[in-house]
């Protein structure tokens, strides 16, 4: 019960914290206002916001492949970003940012089944982070490892716990917030996420996992994922994006940072398998250091039209990255990723192989890009993406592409394919006793083979079998 | 009861070009048959065309195992009837393990369900492997076959051992060994020769395709057949094989009125079997 106090202590109650009603559409610079409030940021942080909200409303949503707003992009590599996709039918105003208030965190839509099953099978001697519809739900991690210094928690409490690091990271080394009008949506009304932070020398031996779902119709994912590997480190993270069920509306527009120190190695494993109508935009970029490697795992598997940008900066002599992605569309999914193996220094590495199988009426684009500095003697990088139509209707857009501005022990190597499934294959199983649609998953499976045989851990293999099982059973 | 392959005045084209100008030919389970002909007479249209592959066209005739009018049937049902093939050109599966692969061809043929449906329930695998290494050893194949993608990257003698590995594992009642000695130099004829050998009783019926009878120093076939334009022109025992070597098809073509035509070649190079 309130007690009644005088008209002014009131009205100052009120302005200090006022009641926020939330309503689709609204990403307004009020609403970027009462989010830094709500959760008592920094002003720095609230400031960042706003900048990031004065991008957003600068830039154009790009409206049709033909206008030329998706030139309207401040990098060279990402001018055709927006070329293949069309955002027409994407309605901003019908998705809403979350209005975290402290009593929201607690409480919040039950938690999906899937995501129930995942938090029995949780191992003791890990961490996981569990959030649903922008609110964080559960944040565990082993007390040996918070002994050994490593950091893991929602990218709010960060802000509190850790604020020298989210300030001199967040938003300012990997992903800018003008590449795109939806990083600049991000920077500005990012909510939830993560910091994960690995001291020098710090060893996990066991993957830390994260959940991320989207359960509510018309909520609005805009988690950040910040992931600081100091010298020496080892670390591996399964991020995982999944809905609550198959119809609700959604939209995820995400920020994945990672930032590989020297001589640390970082596997990264992003499984997004959102229901088929949720649009997901992400900018993925990771910076890796001198005689660093990251090992990154992308696979796409769900949304109805997603438009990704991975990059890799391979930023001092000796850095490596291996980029594999298994993709499989099916319906009308359009998936369209762009990837970036960035040769700064000498004497980098990079390895990138996307397998994609299309079904359906579904499309996909890959525009790959390796660039090769005028620093960048001695690079080694590979580049391949192939495509395996199951159906005519399905298109599929490989786009392999090379820039290289260094002259010295150079070796590039690039190819894209596409087609559909052998018939010489299909009936050769078949007169082994394969029924039609038996031979046809086996050889799917074949197709992925290259990039699962690549993939270290075996939950995360089978997680992939199961999806792609159930992708071919539909 | 013993199962018999049976080929009635079968006719078979190839884009409007017909190649088995009808054709009759029976093979019993435990009886070993080698069918001869010179290029374009129409042997791998006819390895084919009994395995279902549904690039041919079939015109007219009939082919029945057990009695059971297979035409109409996919190759998988035909597979699960008892009928293999052996292929002349074995095509590569990349990423698909011949271990995997082998265990679910196996539970498919050998499952109760007669429509060859996907809950097919696996064999356990303890008692696969148990077969597979004994089949391995048996036919002198090196273990590593088992974790290899299936034909991918394999040497030609390879691919035919591989070829001859199925055969084992799948238990054929008819086996028909399309050209597996082409492409072979004469130690590998010799190796997948005595496998093939390993394999023959009573049990298994075997139609060998082949140009030349180099193959049949080792599998001594008790039946010999002549294919010519389509045709069995002539069927003996191993005296035609005698016959060939030493005189060539040139005699018997001549004793049937037939010369060799440009289009026959032309149109045996068009199948998609035939590209290497």
């Amino acid at each position: 019960m309130y007690s009644i106090g005088t008209e002014t202590e009131l009205s100052s109650e009120l302005n200090s914290n006022p009641p926020y009603e939330v309503q689709a559409g609204d990403f307004s610079r009020e609403f970027v206002e009462h989010i830094s409030k709500t959760q008592d940021e920094p002003r720095w942080m609230r400031d960042r916001r706003l900048a990031a909200y004065d991008v957003y409303q600068r830039l154009p949503i790009p409206k049709t492949p033909n206008e030329d707003t998706w030139k309207r992009t401040t990098d060279m590599h990402v001018q055709d970003y927006w070329r293949r996709t069309d955002l027409r039918p994407f309605k901003l105003d019908r998705y809403h940012p979350v209005a975290l208030s402290p009593s929201e965190s607690a409480e919040g839509a039950p938690l999906p089944d899937t995501l129930k099953d995942r938090l029995t099978s949780l191992n003791g001697d890990t961490g996981q982070i569990v959030q649903q519809d922008g609110i964080v739900r559960n944040v565990a991690l082993a007390e040996d490892l918070e002994r050994k210094g490593v950091y893991f928690a929602d990218m709010n409490t960060a802000l509190k716990e850790r604020p020298e690091l989210v300030e001199s990271h967040f938003m300012t080394k990997a992903v800018p917030v003008d590449w795109n009008k939806f990083d600049a949506l991000h920077g500005a009304f990012w909510q939830g996420g993560y910091l994960l932070h690995v001291p020098k020398g710090v060893v996990l031996e066991v993957p830390l996992r994260v959940f991320v779902a989207l359960s509510e119709a018309g909520r609005t994912d805009l988690s950040h994922t910040l992931i600081v590997a100091d010298e020496g480190s080892q670390v591996t993270v399964l991020e995982e994006h999944l809905s609550g069920d198959t119809d609700t509306p959604g939209l995820h527009c995400g920020a994945v940072e990672i930032l590989v120190a020297d001589n640390a190695h970082v596997n990264y494993v992003g499984l997004q398998r959102w229901n088929l109508r949720t649009w997901n935009f992400s900018t993925q970029r990771a910076i890796i250091g001198r005689d660093a490697q990251l090992r990154w795992v992308s696979s796409a598997l769900g949304s109805r039209v997603s438009k990704l940008n991975q990059e890799s900066v391979l930023a001092a002599s000796g850095s490596h990255v291996e980029m594999l992605g298994l993709t499989f569309t099916h319906s009308r999914q359009h998936l369209d990723i762009h990837t970036y193996q960035d040769h700064k220094a000498p004497h980098t590495t990079s390895d990138l192989l996307y397998r994609t199988v299309l079904k359906d009426r579904s499309r996909s684009v890959w525009a790959g890009m390796i660039h090769v500095h005028p620093g960048g003697q001695h690079t080694d990088a590979y580049q391949k993406n192939d495509n395996l139509m199951l159906s005519d209707h399905a298109r599929a857009d490989p786009l392999p592409g090379l820039e290289i501005l260094a002259s010295e022990g150079i070796r590039c190597t690039h190819g894209a394919t596409a087609g559909p499934i052998d018939k010489d294959q299909v009936f050769y199983l078949m007169s082994r006793g394969l029924s039609h649609d038996a031979a046809e998953r086996l050889i799917v499976d074949g197709f992925f083979e290259p990039v699962m045989q690549r993939i270290s851990l075996e939950s995360v293999r089978s997680q992939l079998q199961q999806s792609i099982d159930h992708k071919l059973a539909m | 009861m013993s199962t018999e392959l049976v080929i009635t005045d079968l006719h078979v084209s190839v884009e409007d070009q017909p190649i088995i100008k009808g054709l009759n030919l029976s093979i019993k389970q435990g009886e070993i048959h080698a069918l001869m002909g010179p290029n374009g007479s129409g042997k791998s249209t006819l390895a084919n065309t009994l395995m279902g592959n549904p690039f041919y066209t079939i015109d007219s005739g009939e082919v029945t195992i057990g009695g059971v009018d297979i035409l109409d049937l996919e190759p998988n049902e035909r597979a699960k009837l008892g009928l293999f093939l052996a292929f002349q050109y074995p095509t590569a599966i990349p990423g698909v393990s011949m271990a995997n692969f082998l265990r679910m061809a196996v539970s498919a043929v050998r499952s109760e369900s007669s429509n060859g449906s996907d809950a097919t329930e696996l064999i356990p695998m303890r008692e696969f492997r148990r077969e597979l290494r004994a089949k391995m050893k048996q036919l002198g194949v090196d273990e590593s076959f088992a974790r290899r993608y299936l034909n991918d990257g394999f040497s030609g003698g390879e691919k035919k051992r591989a070829e001859v590995l199925q055969l084992a594992m799948l238990e054929p009642k008819i086996a028909i060994l399309d050209e597996t000695d082409s492409g072979l130099d004469i130690d590998a004829v010799r190796i997948v020769g005595e496998s093939v050998n390993q394999l023959i009783g009573p049990n298994l019926g075997v139609l060998i395709i082949t140009h030349y009878p180099r193959l049949l120093n080792y599998i001594r076939p008790q039946f010999i057949h002549i294919l010519l334009d389509g045709r069995v022109v002539e069927s003996g025992g191993w005296e035609l094989a005698e016959l060939l070597e030493e005189k060539g098809y040139d005699p018997i073509r001549e004793a049937h009125g037939l010369t060799e035509t440009v289009a026959e070649v032309e149109a045996e190079e068009t199948l998609p079997s035939l590209r290497v």
